[in-house]
């Protein structure tokens, strides 16, 4: 693996990857914050909204297929959600049976349980576009400018540094266990007891664990041989442009204008 | 690829943006700036400029430790989430802010969580389970071998149940999901997905029992070695921080609503997103907002209780040894 094997951006030339991370980053958090504020059934407004990310999608020079296929991660958590389209009161719309539960879906309930998954699948893109337009350490170095707390941006930054390495460990464990054990069959018996299994991927968790700790350890000392006083330094500042503010203007206007369609349509 | 796998670990506890309405969101914020403040101000005192490169590395260790799995059975595996194991070696502040990390990069590079709603997910996972999981573990962290074994378990798997219970009552809050359907759904789920955690949480700390046992005298690396229940009465004050204002916070009219009642056009505006109890009833409570803080209490002292009542019940089992 390689540092930014996790990392989810993606190069392209385009006037979006070329924007301070900055406001990219409040951007994205005013885009969630408008989804989440837009009433229940403002369909036309979710509409805009969903238009402005294929816009800013296109912009930034990805196929819609980019956006569209990742968009999904979020949809298992609306089983949370699935209630609302029984308990909320209206006129009925269809009768699930099950077995001799008659649960009644009313039509308020349906219109609160789509608003809800089409504001996450909105948000969730947002965010989806977010990381593929801005490379972590710069995500990091706006979350420092932006005043989240030095330490905390830092250790976050450290943590993206070791992620790999850590990764290639737990990798190398894996690979250890299923070198002594035959994999099972597909249904085929495990091997053990659910009490062995559990136990020897503890192990492999406390074996990690005292790997990691020890490595901190080395690192440490490493980086106080070489003058480490407590600060991460970061060679290259970030510089808002006009065009930045201008962006930023835009994209404020085009919420304004999705949240007064969204309250008046 | 291994590490694809991990998507699918512990879905139901990081909540994705829309499922939290505005004001909770917002709350849960606060609550854990709070106590992170807390949390990286008595870090920092103890362990100086050691904080970073060991808070960095052990949150990528946790990272690293949920792609480690095993078979359960018809093709459904065990997962390790790590607040407890963090808490107990770590210390509680130290654990915090590991967990903290790990939830803020999951939410930026995997969309493991929403960005919106990472207020909530660190009170849910970071901060939560790690003060239940540590206070549980220090009201028996002096009996001997097989009580303290037996209480890690304990405590790994009311750490899980905790959150579950958290996100529970913060989708419900938000009008999401329906309290007496999403408390018991949620808990039964993660009963499950607890227990495995206990086993490999039980299975971790006797091993690094067993091989190194100097990071394990009493959370020495953090210097935190408060004996008592006290972390669990901390967690559970913030548990209930998030339980009373949040739907407090629902009450007020935000700036949105205000304008929209300035302009008059309130009335062609549908159903508030925000609005804390659309108009279903809670069985047996009625519908106000003191009756869903009220719920919130009781949901919440009951795992309190069964935290207290199996600390004590091991500690006297302990006492004959």
């Amino acid at each position: 693996m390689r540092v930014n094997t996790f990392d989810r951006y993606e190069e392209r030339a385009s006037p979006i990857h070329r924007l301070d991370p900055r406001v990219k980053v409040v951007v994205t958090v005013l885009f969630i914050v408008s989804n989440v504020l837009l009433p229940d059934g403002a369909w036309w407004a979710f509409l805009l909204a969903y238009g402005l990310l294929l816009l800013l999608n296109r912009l930034a020079q990805f196929r819609f297929s980019y956006l569209f296929k990742r968009s999904f991660i979020a949809l298992p958590f609306a089983l949370a959600a699935v209630t609302v389209l029984f308990t909320l009161p209206g006129n009925a719309v269809a009768i699930c049976s099950l077995g001799s539960l008659n649960l009644t879906v009313s039509d308020v309930g349906l219109v609160r349980f789509a608003s809800i998954l089409l504001r996450s699948w909105l948000s969730v893109q947002a965010a989806i576009l977010l990381t593929a337009v801005t490379q972590f350490p710069d995500l990091m170095h706006a979350l420092h400018h932006l005043r989240v707390p030095a330490l905390l941006v830092a250790i976050i930054s450290f943590m993206y540094r070791y992620l790999f390495v850590l990764a290639d460990e737990a990798i190398r464990l894996l690979r250890a266990r299923e070198s002594r054990s035959a994999r099972p069959a597909a249904g085929g018996r495990l091997g053990g007891t659910v009490w062995w299994r559990a136990r020897v991927t503890g192990n492999m968790v406390g074996q990690l664990f005292v790997r990691s700790y020890e490595r901190s350890e080395r690192v440490y000392s490493a980086m106080l041989a070489r003058g480490y006083r407590g600060q991460l330094l970061v060679m290259h500042p970030h510089r808002i442009a006009r065009t930045d503010w201008g962006a930023t203007a835009v994209f404020l206007l085009a919420l304004l204008f999705i949240q007064v369609v969204g309250w008046l349509g | 690829m291994y590490w694809v796998t991990f998507f699918a670990s512990v879905p139901l506890l990081h909540v994705p943006d829309g499922f939290l309405s505005l004001p909770i969101s917002l709350v849960a914020w606060v609550v854990a700036l709070v106590t992170l403040y807390f949390a990286l101000r008595n870090a920092q005192i103890v362990l100086d400029e050691r904080l970073v490169p060991l808070a960095g590395i052990m949150a990528a260790f946790v990272f690293a430790a949920q792609m480690l799995n095993f078979p359960v059975a018809g093709g459904t595996s065990g997962h390790f989430i790590g607040a407890t194991l963090v808490a107990i070696v770590l210390g509680p502040w130290l654990g915090m802010l590991t967990m903290t990390a790990v939830i803020v990069l999951q939410a930026l590079l995997f969309q493991d969580g929403g960005l919106l709603a990472m207020g909530a997910n660190i009170v849910i996972m970071g901060i939560v389970p790690v003060f239940v999981g540590y206070g549980a573990y220090q009201m028996i962290r002096k009996q001997g071998r097989g009580v303290r074994l037996a209480g890690t378990a304990v405590a790994a798997w009311l750490s899980v149940m905790m959150a579950a219970l958290m996100t529970a009552l913060l989708i419900s809050f938000s009008g999401t999901s329906t309290l007496t359907v999403a408390v018991p759904m949620m808990l039964s789920v993660h009963a499950l997905i607890g227990l495995g955690e206990a086993l490999i949480t039980v299975a971790a700390l006797s091993f690094i029992e067993r091989t190194q046992p100097v990071l394990l005298t009493g959370a020495e690396i953090t210097g935190t070695a408060v004996g008592s229940g006290r972390w669990v009465v901390a967690g559970l004050v913030i548990a209930l921080a998030v339980t009373l204002f949040s739907p407090l916070a629902s009450e007020f009219p935000d700036g949105l609503e205000w304008v929209a009642e300035q302009v008059g056009f309130i009335e062609t505006a549908q159903d508030a997103p925000y609005e804390l109890l659309p108009d279903y009833t809670i069985p047996f409570l009625g519908e106000t907002a003191v009756s869903t803080i009220l719920s919130g209490i009781v949901g919440a002292l009951l795992v309190a209780a069964i935290t207290y009542a199996l600390g004590r019940l091991l500690q006297r089992s302990a006492v004959p040894e």
